[in-house]
C-alpha cells in the first residue's frame, strides 16, 4: 500500500454509465471519477462488470455487435461518445494493455514502432528510433532486449511480452494507460516487476487496473473501487477501502467470504 | 446366392458378439472373478475371429476363382483343343463364357465351345456351393475357437484395439500403395517415350508437333517433342488464373472474416462456396462461348487482334472457378488469427483496414501463401476449361489473347483417338503426365510445409 496522497484533478468522470449486451444489461448506472495520475483498481468477482467499464473508456466495446452503452464518460470534460470525437484519437489518448500478452508477430522494434506510425507521430526514422529507444525504456525492457530489437516480440518471455505491450501502448504517448488484469498470466517475478513499473508510470499517465489480486490492488493503487452485479458498491482510498470498508458485501469480498 | 451368403454372414459376426458378451457375463456372474475387459469386448473379439478370416478367404476367392476355373475348364478339354496356339484358347475360353451367360458368340460357337461352357456352368455351381461351404464353416469355426478362448482375464480389449490397428493400417496401406503404382506406372512409360525420344529433346525442345507416321509413306508425320511450348502454356494460363483468383479471393476472405456481419456470413459463404460446385466442363462451356467471343469483340474494338481462343478467355474463367478454393482456405487462416491481436491494433487506435494491412494479413501471410500455392497446382492440373476455350495450338508466346495449348489438354489430345499404344505419341502422354506430376508434388510439398509451420505458431 502507498501513501495516500491528496486528491489530484478528475482526468475521466463517469456518470451513470450502462451497458447492455444485447438483451443482458452488464452495467447499472455507475457512477466512477478517476483522478489523473493515480493508479485507480477495480476489483470484484468475474462478470461483475469490471472489464466491461474499463473498454467502455477507449470504445473498445465499438467491435463488439450487439453492445449499446448509455451515460456519459468525460475525458478532459469532453464526451468520448461524442460524434465530434474521433474513435482513432481517443484511442490514441486512451491506451490500453491487455490480460494476456498480445504482441504482433513482428520484430520488438516494429512493435513498439506501430503505434507512432500509424499515428504519424515521428515525422523521421531517426525520431522514431528515439521515441522506440525511449518507450522500451520506460516500461524497464531496454536493458534486456538492447542486442534482439530485431528479433521476433513473441520469441521475448511472458513477462517481457506484457512490458513490450506497455512500452507499445505508452509509444503513442497517452493520457490514461487501462490495465485488464495485466498480471494474470504471469508469474510471481514478472508480477512484481509489472507492478513495480505501473508505479514509477503514474507519474506521467493516469492508470486504471483492473485485478482480481487483493493484494496487488493494494499495493499498486491509490484509489480503489469494488464492482459487484454490475455496480459499483464502494470506492474511495485504497487504505480505506482494504482497513475500513463502510459495506459489508466488500468487507466479505476482501476478507476472501465471497467471489 | 452371394446376396444369401452376405447376409449369413452377418448374421453369423452379430451373433458371435452376443455370443461373445453373454459368455463373459457368464463368467464374471459366479462372483469369484472379476473380468479383465468389459463383457463388449470380449463380443467384439468373438466377432472378429469369426468375420476376418472369412473375410480374408473371400477376397482371395474373388481374386482366385477365375483362374482356377478356367485352369479345370482347360484341363476337361479334349486333347487338340488344348494344344491350340494360346491366343486361340483365350478365345475359346472366352466364347465358352458367353456361351454360360446365355450371351451371343461372335461366332458359331463349335462343339468344343459348347463343352467347355457346359463344364463351366458346371463348375461354377460346384465351386460356388464348396466355397459357401468352406466360408460358413470358417467363420463358425472360428467364432467357437474364439468362444472357447474366453477367461476372466482374458484381455479382450487389448487384443480388439490391436485389430482395430492393424485394420486402419491396412487401409492406408492400401491408398499408398496404390499411390505408388500409379506413380510407377508414369515412370515406366516415360523411360519408354525417353527410349524413343531423347530427354533433352523433350525438356528443351521449343516445337511440339506430335504426329508420328501409322505408315511408312506417310508424309509430314516426322514428330517433335519439344514440351517447352506446352509448358509455357501451362505456365500463362495459370499466372492468368491466379491474378484473377487470388486478390478477389483474398479480399473476399477478408471481407467475410473480417468486415462482414454474422448473417451476411451466414449468407454469402455458402454462395461463394456454390461456385466450387459447378463442374468444370460448364465453366468450359462459359468460356468458350460467353467470355471467348466477349473478349474477341472487346479486343477488336479496341483494334487488338484477339484470337476466338485465347489464353486469356481460359485464364479467366479458371481463376474464377478457382475463387472459392482460395477465399474459404484464406477465411480460414485469417479467422485463425488471434482476436488479441486485432484488439491490440486497435486499442493502439488504428483502424480496421490498418488492422488487417498491418498486423493480421502479416500474421496470416504463410497460410495465404500455402492456400495460394494449393490453388496454383489446381490450376496446373485443370483440364477441361483450357481444352474447350484455350485451342491445341502449341505456340510459343507470352501473348495472352493468342490461342495456346496447355499439358493437361496435350495429354488429352494424344490418348485420344487410334493410336497404337507403344508409339512416341502415345508414350509422350505419360512423359508430359509424369513432369506435371512432379511440379505439382513440389508445390504441393512447399504448401504443405508453409502452412504446416504456420499453424504450430498459434495452437
Amino acid at each position: 500500500m502507498t501513501a495516500v496522497e491528496p486528491t489530484n484533478a478528475t482526468k475521466v468522470r463517469v456518470g451513470d454509465l450502462s451497458v447492455f449486451y444485447g438483451e443482458k444489461q452488464a452495467l447499472f448506472g455507475v457512477d466512477l471519477d478517476v483522478p489523473a495520475n493515480q493508479v485507480t483498481a477495480l476489483i470484484g468477482p468475474s462478470g461483475c462488470g469490471k472489464s466491461t467499464f474499463l473498454r467502455c473508456v477507449n470504445r473498445m466495446n465499438d467491435v463488439i455487435d450487439g453492445c449499446r452503452v448509455t451515460g456519459s464518460i468525460l475525458l478532459d470534460g469532453v464526451d468520448v461518445n461524442d460524434r465530434t470525437l474521433d474513435v482513432v484519437q481517443l484511442r490514441a489518448r486512451v491506451g490500453m494493455v491487455f490480460q494476456k500478452p498480445n504482441p504482433f508477430p513482428k520484430s520488438v522494434w516494429e512493435n513498439v514502432a506501430y503505434g507512432p506510425r500509424i499515428h504519424g507521430i515521428a515525422s523521421s526514422h531517426a525520431e522514431l528510433d528515439r521515441i522506440v529507444i525511449s518507450s522500451l525504456d520506460r516500461a524497464g525492457l531496454l536493458k534486456e532486449v538492447q542486442d534482439r530489437l530485431h528479433e521476433p516480440g513473441t520469441s521475448l518471455s511472458g513477462g517481457q511480452q506484457q512490458r513490450l505491450c506497455i512500452a507499445r501502448a505508452i509509444a503513442v504517448s497517452p493520457e490514461v494507460i487501462l490495465m485488464d488484469e495485466p498480471c494474470s498470466a504471469l508469474d510471481p517475478i514478472a508480477t512484481a516487476t509489472i507492478e513495480g513499473l505501473i508505479d514509477e508510470l503514474r507519474e506521467k499517465f493516469t492508470i486504471v487496473i483492473v485485478t482480481h489480486n487483493m493484494q496487488q490492488a493494494a499495493r499498486v493503487s491509490q484509489r480503489t473501487a469494488f464492482f459487484h452485479l454490475g455496480e459499483i458498491v464502494e470506492e474511495g482510498e485504497t487504505g480505506k477501502i482494504f482497513t475500513n470498508p463502510t459495506d459489508q458485501r466488500t468487507q466479505d469480498y476482501i476478507t476472501g467470504r465471497f467471489g | 446366392m452371394s446376396l444369401l451368403l452376405a447376409t449369413l454372414l452377418v448374421l453369423l459376426v452379430a451373433s458371435a458378439f452376443w455370443t461373445g458378451r453373454n459368455r463373459a457375463l457368464a463368467l464374471a456372474a459366479d462372483g469369484t472373478s472379476t473380468l479383465h475387459s468389459r463383457p463388449s469386448y470380449h463380443g467384439s473379439w468373438v466377432a472378429l475371429w469369426c468375420g476376418l478370416p472369412a473375410l480374408v478367404l473371400l477376397v482371395g476367392w474373388l481374386a482366385l476363382e477365375p483362374g482356377l476355373v478356367d485352369a479345370m475348364v482347360v484341363s476337361a478339354l479334349p486333347e487338340e483343343v488344348r494344344e491350340l496356339p494360346s491366343g486361340e484358347l483365350a478365345r475359346v475360353l472366352d466364347d465358352a463364357r458367353r456361351v454360360a451367360a446365355g450371351e451371343r458368340t461372335a461366332r458359331e460357337p463349335g462343339p468344343e465351345v459348347l463343352e467347355a461352357a457346359r463344364q463351366l456352368g458346371r463348375l461354377r455351381t460346384y465351386a460356388g456351393l464348396a466355397f459357401a461351404g468352406l466360408l460358413l464353416s470358417v467363420a463358425v469355426g472360428g467364432l467357437t475357437w474364439a468362444r472357447s478362448r474366453l477367461r476372466p482375464d482374458f484381455r479382450a480389449r487389448i487384443r480388439v484395439e490391436r485389430a482395430v490397428r492393424i485394420s486402419l493400417v491396412a487401409c492406408s496401406v492400401v491408398a499408398i500403395l496404390t499411390t505408388v503404382g500409379i506413380v510407377l506406372s508414369l515412370i515406366f512409360e516415360a523411360v519408354r517415350f525417353f527410349a524413343l525420344v531423347s530427354p533433352a529433346e523433350f525438356l528443351l525442345g521449343t516445337e511440339w508437333s506430335p504426329q508420328t507416321a501409322i505408315r511408312a509413306d506417310q508424309v509430314g508425320s516426322s514428330g517433335a517433342f519439344g514440351a517447352i511450348p506446352v509448358f509455357l502454356g501451362t505456365l500463362l494460363i495459370t499466372v492468368i488464373a491466379m491474378a484473377v483468383a487470388v486478390p478477389v479471393g483474398l479480399f473476399s476472405a477478408v471481407y467475410l472474416s473480417d468486415y462482414a456481419s454474422p448473417r451476411t456470413r451466414a449468407i454469402v459463404k455458402p454462395v461463394l462456396e456454390i461456385l466450387a460446385g459447378i463442374p468444370t466442363v460448364v465453366y468450359g462451356v462459359f468460356a468458350a462461348l460467353s467470355v471467348a467471343p466477349m473478349l474477341r469483340e472487346f479486343g477488336e474494338g479496341l483494334g487488338l487482334d484477339v484470337a476466338s481462343e485465347s489464353a486469356l478467355a481460359a485464364g479467366a474463367v479458371m481463376g474464377i472457378m478457382i475463387i472459392p478454393f482460395v477465399s474459404s482456405l484464406s477465411d480460414d487462416v485469417i479467422s485463425a488469427v488471434p482476436s488479441a491481436l486485432r484488439e491490440g491494433s486497435y486499442g493502439l487506435g488504428a483502424t480496421k483496414s490498418e488492422t488487417i494491412r498491418r498486423v493480421v494479413l502479416p500474421a496470416a501471410l504463410p497460410g495465404i501463401v500455402g492456400a495460394t500455392l494449393l490453388a496454383v497446382s489446381r490450376a496446373i492440373g485443370e483440364t477441361m476449361i483450357v481444352v474447350m476455350a484455350a485451342g491445341l495450338a502449341a505456340n510459343l508466346t507470352a501473348n495472352p489473347l493468342e490461342a495456346v495449348t496447355t499439358v493437361t489438354v496435350q495429354i488429352v489430345t494424344l490418348l485420344v483417338g487410334d493410336q497404337e499404344f507403344d508409339s512416341a505419341k502415345t508414350l509422350a502422354a505419360f512423359a508430359l503426365g509424369l513432369v506435371l506430376f512432379l511440379a505439382t508434388l513440389i508445390l504441393n510439398v512447399v504448401a504443405l510445409t508453409v502452412v504446416r509451420r504456420y499453424r504450430e505458431k498459434y495452437d
